[in-house]
């Protein structure tokens, strides 16, 4: 493999503490190393930003959900479509794009690694063949357990043993990386027409609440110690006053303790935190609770966030809470698809377009951008936009932009057709503090890096770790003359290393890379009752076989990389 | 105001994908320059050129710019596309997307047009002499914005699915409709002299349709309120009002709740 030197660039690397200063970065074999030959090929970075590839925690970019939103909005696809260019096969959609163009317009941001954060497990090998078809980029998929009919059958008896082998099981046959939860209990409600918006509303049939569920799978996933930890899509999204919830959800994990040998420190993941930072009793005296969210997570340090921005865009809702999607169909009055998911979990899809005329949305902007700024550490907060719920992922660069500068936020609040009511209802006005390039490192690499169980593997530039390298055209000596510099400057990198493959150069796909397909594999003590428990579910009540059900092979999963745990000592 | 003609002399082998030929692509081109605008045969990008004679320099803006289409033109889509201004004139029959995504101008077709005619239509005028096809006025495939502003004159029939999801403007058809008329319609005014086949109105939620001739099955959805004198284009006559669609969510505006009305001459 070839051999480069990343010459004079200002390099930010949150997990080696270096701040800017100029340092050259040394690529051999696919890993960052402390020097090459003289041989190497030289890349001049002189004037340019130097970070880790960029990675997502929190994206729906593969899967049957994703897929039936591009089905069913063949609008998206109407004026941004690119036909095939040099590497690149044609692609196209806005808001969900095709599988192509995913992984290229990741590439181009600098990001090497991304989370599809909701897989349904009876449809993972659909999600694992749209893995297999992004390219560049690696990738791992979350299966939801929030909704599950064994995990709510055994959490209900506290069975944290038998859990833990269930959840040990999942991973293996759809090739998981973690233990995701959305709406705890409430999408198995909708499917009896009902809901669960508070974590002590009990689930219809199986008489256990949202609480013992999510506390339940924190216990199991440190008993496991897996490499991400629980990650969850609380209860009552998106509604006046969810705030409350969301504090009684992140109460659940007081007390909780990290086990796991990925270096991981928390043990709940707050996902898209601005849908569930809402105050107000309804949409007319809507307010921000950000501060009462970063309040509670800066006090609680084993709990991590993503903020879930707001990019005022047109674009396509989907997710696992089935009942919040019939909810917003009511409000927006547009199309509705939806979908149950078996024993499983369901999901639901619905456009929406996040208009700056609209106060609600201009006060969901605000709120994501409190967010972060108001979040003391770094390393526990997480940038994104909740894919593509709040806003595409191909946003980032809009939102960096916002967040590293207080003139652009200013100029965004004044261009609000209701101005007055956003400074009234939120503190975004009274907030001077813009993002530095570390902490936006922080943001983007080395922090969800360490969260996912990846630390010693990607979101850094230590020698050792793979080489995903994002060079980005931006000179931090110089000042910024315009806002809008800053999103030019992340939208396209001028390089871009993925496993030290250069992958983009100029802005441009050079290489489509070899990607991998992230899982993790848990090694757990033989359970006889709960593999009797998965023949009997499958005999009684599955539309499939267990022969139909596993992802395995080639086809699925062409470049697995599975992260081993050992789970038997316990 | 600069005419610039464009004349058929190639016909492509397969649909030319014409979406370049509007008096804002044209504005500030010499003749030489139009002809190299690119149009799409098949997955092949080629240009204007290639196919078309051209004559004439355009004028300095869209406004400034006439264009004439000359020939037969029944295997070219998407002449008009987003034109904002200025005016288009197209002598023959043509394909699909005529006028699509329009904010201005005049375009008067003398022919007859296929599907999707003014799709997604803000403003400007569109007349069509012969007869237009289906989803005039409609939205994109999947999307719920049919046309919104301008006006439309079909001198003949129209297809199916005319106004379907339109949210504002006008037309007028002298002839006939198919059916589906101003399906899923939140706004907007369409006027029938002719006949209308079934489903007028369905899901409809706002909006006006006057029907002069017969309706083939009346929607169920839709309720008589009784009858009443209008004048309608120019007609005084008298028309049974009916609301609907009964069966659709319905919009308030100032207290009042909002249905969609349709007339149908007596």
């Amino acid at each position: 493999m070839s051999e480069y030197i990343i010459k004079n660039g200002h390099v930010f690397d949150p997990v080696q503490g270096i701040k800017g200063d100029k340092k050259d970065i040394a690529i051999k074999d696919g890993k960052i190393v402390d020097k090459v030959g003289s041989g190497a090929k030289v890349i001049d970075a002189s004037g340019k930003t130097v970070m880790a590839g960029a990675v997502e925690i929190h994206a729906h970019i593969a899967g049957p959900k994703v897929n039936l939103g591009r089905i069913y909005r063949p609008e998206d696809k109407l004026f941004s479509c690119t036909p095939t260019k040099g590497m690149e096969r044609m692609g196209g959609g806005a808001s969900i794009p095709t599988t192509f163009k995913t992984g290229y317009e990741y590439a181009k941001m600098g990001y090497t690694t991304a989370m599809e954060a909701a897989m349904p497990p009876m449809f993972s090998r659909h999600v694992h063949e749209e893995i297999r078809d992004t390219p560049i980029i690696d990738e791992g998929a979350f299966p939801v357990f929030g909704n599950n009919w064994f995990v709510l059958e055994y959490l209900k008896n506290h069975e944290i043993e038998n859990t833990a082998a269930y959840i040990a099981w999942m991973l293996r046959v759809t090739k998981g990386y973690a233990v995701k939860v959305v709406n705890p209990g409430g999408t198995e409600a909708w499917a009896w027409g009902l809901n669960c918006l508070s974590v002590n509303d009990p689930v219809p049939y199986f008489d256990i609440t949202p609480a013992e569920i999510v506390k339940g799978l924190i216990e199991a996933n440190e008993y496991l110690g897996l490499p991400h930890s629980m990650h969850i899509h609380p209860n009552n999204l998106g509604n006046p006053g969810c705030y409350q919830t969301t504090l009684d959800t992140l109460a659940l994990a007081k007390g909780m303790k990290a086990n796991n040998k990925f270096g991981r420190e928390t043990v709940m993941h707050l996902t898209h935190s601005q849908f569930h930072s809402y105050k107000g009793t309804n949409w007319g005296d809507f307010e921000s609770g950000a501060k009462e969210i970063t309040d509670y997570v800066n006090q609680n340090k084993n709990i991590t966030i993503d903020t879930g921005n707001v990019t005022l865009d047109e674009t396509t809702t989907m997710t696992a809470d089935g009942p919040f999607e019939h909810h917003l169909t009511g409000l927006n009055n547009l199309k509705w698809a939806n979908c149950d998911v078996e024993l499983e979990t369901a999901a639901g899809v619905v456009p929406y377009i996040y208009s700056p005329n609209i106060s609600v949305c201009a006060i969901q902007w605000a709120i994501g951008m409190e967010i972060p700024l108001m979040m003391k550490d770094p390393m526990r907060c997480y940038i994104t936009t909740d894919h593509p719920n709040a806003g595409p992922f191909t946003r980032y660069p809009r939102v960096i932009k916002w967040l590293m500068s207080k003139k652009a936020r200013d100029t965004q609040i004044n261009a609000f057709k209701h101005k007055d009511k956003v400074l009234s209802q939120t503190s975004i006005g009274s907030i001077d503090k813009e993002l530095s390039l570390y902490e936006l490192a922080q943001m983007t690499r080395a922090g969800p890096a360490r969260t996912l169980g990846l630390a010693n593997m990607c979101g850094g530039l230590k020698p050792g770790m793979d080489a995903d390298v994002a060079v980005y055209n931006f000179n931090p000596d110089k000042p910024v003359a315009n806002p809008d510099d800053i999103e030019t400057a992340f939208s396209r990198c001028a390089y871009t290393f993925k496993s030290g493959v250069e992958v983009v150069r100029n802005g441009e796909i050079v290489n489509n890379g070899h990607k991998r397909t992230l899982w993790v594999n848990v090694k757990v003590n033989d359970n006889p009752q709960v593999m009797r428990d998965i023949n009997e579910k499958f005999i009684k009540y599955y539309s499939m076989t267990q022969n139909n059900y596993e992802a395995l092979g080639h086809h699925f999963v062409p470049n697995p990389y599975a992260l081993e745990v050992d789970a038997t000592h316990v | 105001m600069e005419t610039v003609t464009i004349t058929m002399k190639n016909p492509p082998a397969l649909y030319l994908e014409a979406d370049n030929v509007s008096p804002d692509a044209f504005a500030g081109k010499t003749e030489a320059q139009i002809a190299e605008l690119s149009v799409h045969e098949g997955n092949t990008t080629t240009t204007l050129g290639k196919y078309f004679e051209v004559s004439g320099n355009a004028g300095a803006t869209a406004a400034d710019t006439k264009i004439i289409v000359k020939g037969d033109v029944k295997k070219v889509k998407y002449l008009g596309f987003k034109m904002s201004a200025g005016e288009l004139v197209i002598e023959g029959s043509t394909d699909l997307y005529v006028g699509a995504w329009m904010t201005g101008g005049k375009l008067l077709a003398k022919g007859n047009v296929e599907g999707f005619a003014a799709t997604a239509m803000k403003g400007g005028e569109l007349i069509i002499e012969g007869n237009a096809g289906n989803y005039l006025g409609a939205a994109y495939r999947g999307d719920w914005r049919g046309m919104s502003g301008g006006k439309i004159l079909v001198k003949g029939n129209a297809g199916s699915d005319v106004g379907m999801y339109m949210t504002g403007g006008e037309m007028v058809i002298n002839g006939n409709v198919d059916v589906h008329l101003m399906t899923h319609a939140e706004g907007g005014k369409t006027i029938v002299k002719g006949n209308a086949s079934s489903k007028v109105g369905g899901q409809m939620v706002d909006g006006t349709i006057y029907i002069f001739g017969s309706i083939d099955t009346m929607m169920p959805g839709f309720k008589p309120k009784g009858e009443v004198e209008l004048e309608v284009d120019g007609v005084k006559a008298t028309f049974a009002h009916y609301i609907g669609d009964m069966g659709e969510r319905h919009k308030k505006r100032k207290g009042a709740i909002v249905y969609a009305n349709l007339y149908k001459k007596i």
